[in-house]
């Protein structure tokens, strides 16, 4: 190692690093004692708490700073004479354009989703600047690269749809934890807490008979309503009354174990109640974290089950301290997996509902995870892999094309190794993003709005940031600060009517062009009208294709990670999404892969076969799922 | 497994790696005892990993002063000072490294490790060496075998942009997940002098070839009465006749020695960063899991070159006769 042109490529590079999070931080470091002398890092996190145990860069004291800054002052301290330049700031930020990206040698990504990562890869594709790019999870992790024109690009595999859940397994029959926690968290937290203008299942699928229409909304807190008395009514609706409802509709338990309808008297038999005399408005004062239901309640460790009778306890304690404490919030209220009594009602409510189902009960350490799409992530991992993807920019930065890998870290050894290099994919010549393939739509274009159209498949698919549409030369739509008013107005106006009757009205064979001038990607779709869709399996109403996100496979441990830095995300969507924020690519390793390739692994001499292993890579903390060993977790069975 | 409760600040603290672990596992860290001699980068990269995985104790052992050398992929202490002269690599490194994690004791202990006796070694869960002299090692490994608990012992090392790790768990048990329960498994180590005694002729084919090369030059050193990793390119005659001689004595062909490894491993004195990121992680992981006896371990050799790129463990092991 060592070579002069290794050394001298080294000292000249201009180096962009985006995230200072699990593998920024490895990486600055490793980058650092490598010699290289000008890096810029962005990354918008500050830091928390539970990133302390891997970024090592950072410390207690350094609890709400930017994360870029505190790096790189840390970094400083042991190589005094090279310089960073933190930004503080979202990599989606317009300042970060094309002509900011062409000044670098080489772009090295250690981001936490999929959003940024397809951002920052049409940029440097814009930009021509090599990427490498990287996410770990757990003991599992993977470096590639992508250079325009010679390897495949970040999105040349599709990537895995975020995971949803068929709106009636959510509302009607959950058959998994998980499905228990996305209705208590986006239906009830949302419904009870949240913006009651969002439009909410909870109570759809409970037929007619309800009070879901005209009547005062059940939800509701009546005035002079005891809180103690509210907190039973609203359990026994969505426990008790509810199933019943369900139950009611005999087809659907054919095939189904019938939940058990649960009421509060039975569980919490009236002298059970305590009456928590500490609970009162003098406390007002107290630090909103400190607020507990398992506090006030003695229980302690978050790692426990608690009874069906102790769940109920918490759901109920948990309402009453949200009414007590944070009444100003409620309405505003969004789930956040930092938010303590947020998770613990959470966590009681789906106990209770996976109770009535007959699905085994979780700890809040668990049901959390799950909620908050919590990463699994170590300091190994992100250490190893941030090595690998040095040694990546390297060669990158001498233009070694035939030596390039993309490198898998394995947990379990596969043909005897634990790192596993691969050779890279060319290019895909179907790729919308690094070649001009066209798209294909099915859309009914005479009941879609242009806006269905923006925000599902423009923002939501294509993943645009600032985009424009055009059928022909007419604009119908554009985002941008310097836009004239009467245009703004305009585009307003198109986004609420439907695709025929635009002003360039957008029919069967109309071909659209759509363009992110921020990214430099411009890709046509053609448009073909089609009148109906299965509200179950087509919840967007449309269907893309040309570029088909791969099926997600059975995602049972993780439905998807999420961001490591607590920015909640959570949407409360109509088609109930559990978001999957950093979710990845499929790789197949070392067999087929979706388009029937082969990936080559670098090592030709053995080709032990029947040693396929699938896997998904979640993000930089994300997940690889590995088929061939399922993970079976711990539960506890319903007591 | 019984025995206290992990403190709030603990399960804080170390909320992303229990739910990789588990909390059984984290326990287990927190009270495990580490002792690591030899602090250059791989070890330095090591002891980061270890301390903010959360062990109870990390003692370091390297009295040498402390050059530009040897700080060379060291992010603990900043380019050499002055100030420097009073204080060994180890103390350095112990001032740096107590701010990673406060809940992790650090500490120093003065002295060649080779000269203690087996009681000391009774104090820890786990050994690592690095930078160590053929004896040493061997030594080393003999004192944590005959102490009266297992005590782990691993070595590690990377000279130019290789890296290897020995692995010596003596008769270890651990538990793995095999489709949805967890199996309890069993190996049985063989010690690094019983494993470099193996005859290279008995390996499995294709065993790589930076195990062999690395024994030339361990051999080499020990010869020459060199410091571990004072060698230049100066030595490669020397080097490639003790590795005719090492071939004769094992019936061994040469060319699975090719020059240019030797010839790159005699010459990278310095280590190369990212190599010793990679080796300290893969290390770290190791003695994490030697620690929580969950996952299958290394058994008993892992290598990395970054020429090939690939991350191989290699078995080279007594057979049970």
């Amino acid at each position: 190692m060592g070579s002069e042109l290794q050394s001298s490529a080294i000292k000249a590079a201009k180096v962009l690093m985006v995230g200072a999070g699990g593998i920024g931080c490895e990486l600055l470091k490793t980058l650092a004692l490598s010699g290289f002398q000008d890096i810029h890092i962005i990354d918008m996190d500050t830091i928390e708490v539970s990133n302390l145990n891997r970024q090592f860069l950072f410390r207690q004291f350094h609890v709400g700073q930017s994360k870029a800054k505190v790096a790189r002052d840390a970094v400083l301290k042991f190589r005094p004479d090279i310089s960073i330049t933190p930004y503080h700031a979202n990599v989606k930020d317009p300042d970060f354009n094309v002509d900011f990206f062409k000044q670098f040698s080489v772009v090295l990504n250690g981001l936490d989703n999929l959003d940024a990562r397809r951002h920052v890869n049409r940029l440097c594709l814009a930009a021509g600047v090599p990427l490498v790019e990287s996410g770990t999870t757990g003991f599992l992790g993977q470096v590639t690269v992508h250079v325009k024109g010679k390897t495949e690009c970040y999105e040349c595999q599709p990537k895995p749809a975020p995971k949803t859940y068929p709106v009636c397994t959510i509302t009607s029959t959950p058959s998994k934890f998980v499905h228990c926690i996305v209705w208590a968290k986006d239906l009830l937290f949302a419904k009870l807490f949240g913006d009651q203008n969002q439009d909410n299942d909870l109570n759809v699928h409970s037929s007619d008979a309800s009070g879901s229409s005209g009547h005062l909304d059940v939800f509701e807190r009546k005035k002079d309503e005891d809180i103690q008395q509210y907190g039973r009514r609203i359990y026994d609706h969505v426990f008790g009354y509810n199933i019943e409802l369900a139950l009611s509709n005999e087809d659907t338990w054919k095939n189904r174990v019938r939940p058990r309808p649960i009421y509060s008297k039975d569980v919490l038999p009236d002298d059970q109640i305590e009456q928590n005399g500490n609970v009162d408005k003098t406390a007002v004062s107290a630090d909103l974290s400190s607020i507990s239901a398992m506090a006030s309640l003695g229980l302690k460790n978050p790692q426990d089950f608690w009874s069906l009778a102790e769940n109920s306890k918490v759901f109920l304690e948990a309402l009453k301290l949200f009414f007590m404490k944070r009444e100003k919030e409620i309405g505003n209220l969004v789930f956040d997996k930092d938010d303590q009594l947020a998770v613990e009602f959470v966590t009681a409510a789906a106990n209770i509902r996976a109770s009535s189902f007959g699905i085994p009960l979780h700890s809040l350490f668990e049901a959390k995870g799950i909620a908050g799409n919590i990463v699994h992530a170590v300091a190994t991992t992100n250490a190893i892999i941030a090595g690998l993807i040095v040694i990546e920019a390297i060669k990158v930065l001498q233009n070694d094309v035939q030596n390039y890998r993309m490198t898998y870290c394995l947990e379990h050894p596969s043909r005897k190794m634990l790192l596993m290099p691969v050779e890279p994919f060319e290019p895909n010549k179907s790729c919308y993003v690094c070649s001009e393939t066209p798209l294909s739509l099915e859309i009914n274009t005479r009941r879609s709005k242009l806006r269905d159209f923006v925000e599902k498949i423009v923002k939501a698919k294509l993943g645009m940031n600032l985009p424009l549409v055009m059928h022909g030369s007419a604009l119908l739509y554009e985002v941008g600060d310097d836009l004239e008013e009467d245009m703004v107005a305009n585009y307003a106006a198109n986004l609420e009517k439907v695709l025929a009757e635009l002003p360039s009205p957008v029919t069967g064979g109309t071909i659209l062009t759509v363009e992110d001038l921020q990214q430099e990607l411009i890709c046509n779709i053609n448009i073909t009208h089609r009148e109906g869709f299965d509200e179950e399996k087509e919840p967007d109403g449309m269907i893309l294709s040309g570029w088909t996100p791969a099926p997600t496979p059975e995602v049972e441990k993780n439905n998807g990670a999420s961001t490591d830095n607590g920015a909640s995300s959570s949407s409360v969507s109509q088609s109930v999404t559990l978001e999957t924020v950093d979710d990845d690519d499929l790789e197949i390793v070392p067999a087929g892969t979706p388009n029937g390739k082969k990936r080559k692994s670098s090592d030709n001499a053995t080709n032990e076969t029947g040693e396929e292993r699938k896997q998904k890579t979640i993000d930089e903390d994300g997940v690889i799922e590995t088929l061939d060993e399922s993970d079976s977790k711990k539960k506890q069975k319903v007591q | 497994m019984e025995g206290e409760e992990l403190t709030e600040q603990e399960t804080a603290l170390y909320d992303r790696q229990i739910r990789v672990w588990g909390v059984d596992a984290q326990r287990r860290l927190s009270k495990s005892h580490i002792l690591v001699s030899g602090l250059k980068g791989t070890a330095v990269e090591f002891c980061k990993n270890i301390i903010l995985a959360g062990v109870g104790s990390l003692t370091l052992n390297d009295d040498r002063p402390v050059t530009n050398e040897l700080l060379s992929a060291n992010f603990l202490v900043p380019p050499a000072e002055d100030i420097y002269a009073e204080k060994s690599l180890a103390e350095l490194c112990c001032d740096s490294l107590k701010d990673f994690n406060p809940m992790v004791r650090v500490s120093v202990q003065k002295g060649d490790l080779s000269s203690f006796g087996v009681d000391f070694f009774d104090g820890f869960d786990a050994v690592i060496v690095s930078c160590c002299s053929l004896t040493s090692k061997k030594l080393v490994n003999e004192k944590c075998r005959k102490s009266s608990k297992r005590v782990a012992f691993y070595i590690v090392d990377c000279r130019d942009s290789c890296g290897e790790i020995f692995v010596d768990l003596q008769d270890y048990a651990y538990s793995k997940k095999k489709v949805e329960e967890m199996v309890e498994c069993t190996l049985q180590y063989t010690s690094f002098e019983e494993s470099i005694a193996i005859p290279w002729r008995t390996l499995p084919r294709r065993v790589s070839k930076l195990y062999f090369a690395m024994r030339v030059i361990e051999r080499f050193e020990e010869h020459e009465g060199r410091n571990p990793g004072d060698t230049s390119i100066a030595d490669l005659p020397t080097v490639l006749n003790l590795r005719k001689e090492m071939c004769e004595a094992h019936s061994f062909s040469e060319s699975q020695i090719p020059d240019a490894l030797l010839e790159r491993l005699l010459a990278g004195r310095r280590e190369f960063p990212p190599v010793c990121a990679i080796i300290g992680g893969i290390l770290g992981q190791e003695v994490i899991k030697g620690i929580s006896g969950k996952g299958e371990p290394i058994k008993n050799f892992f290598f990395f070159d970054v020429m090939d790129g690939k991350g191989i463990i290699e078995d080279i092991s007594k057979t049970n006769e």
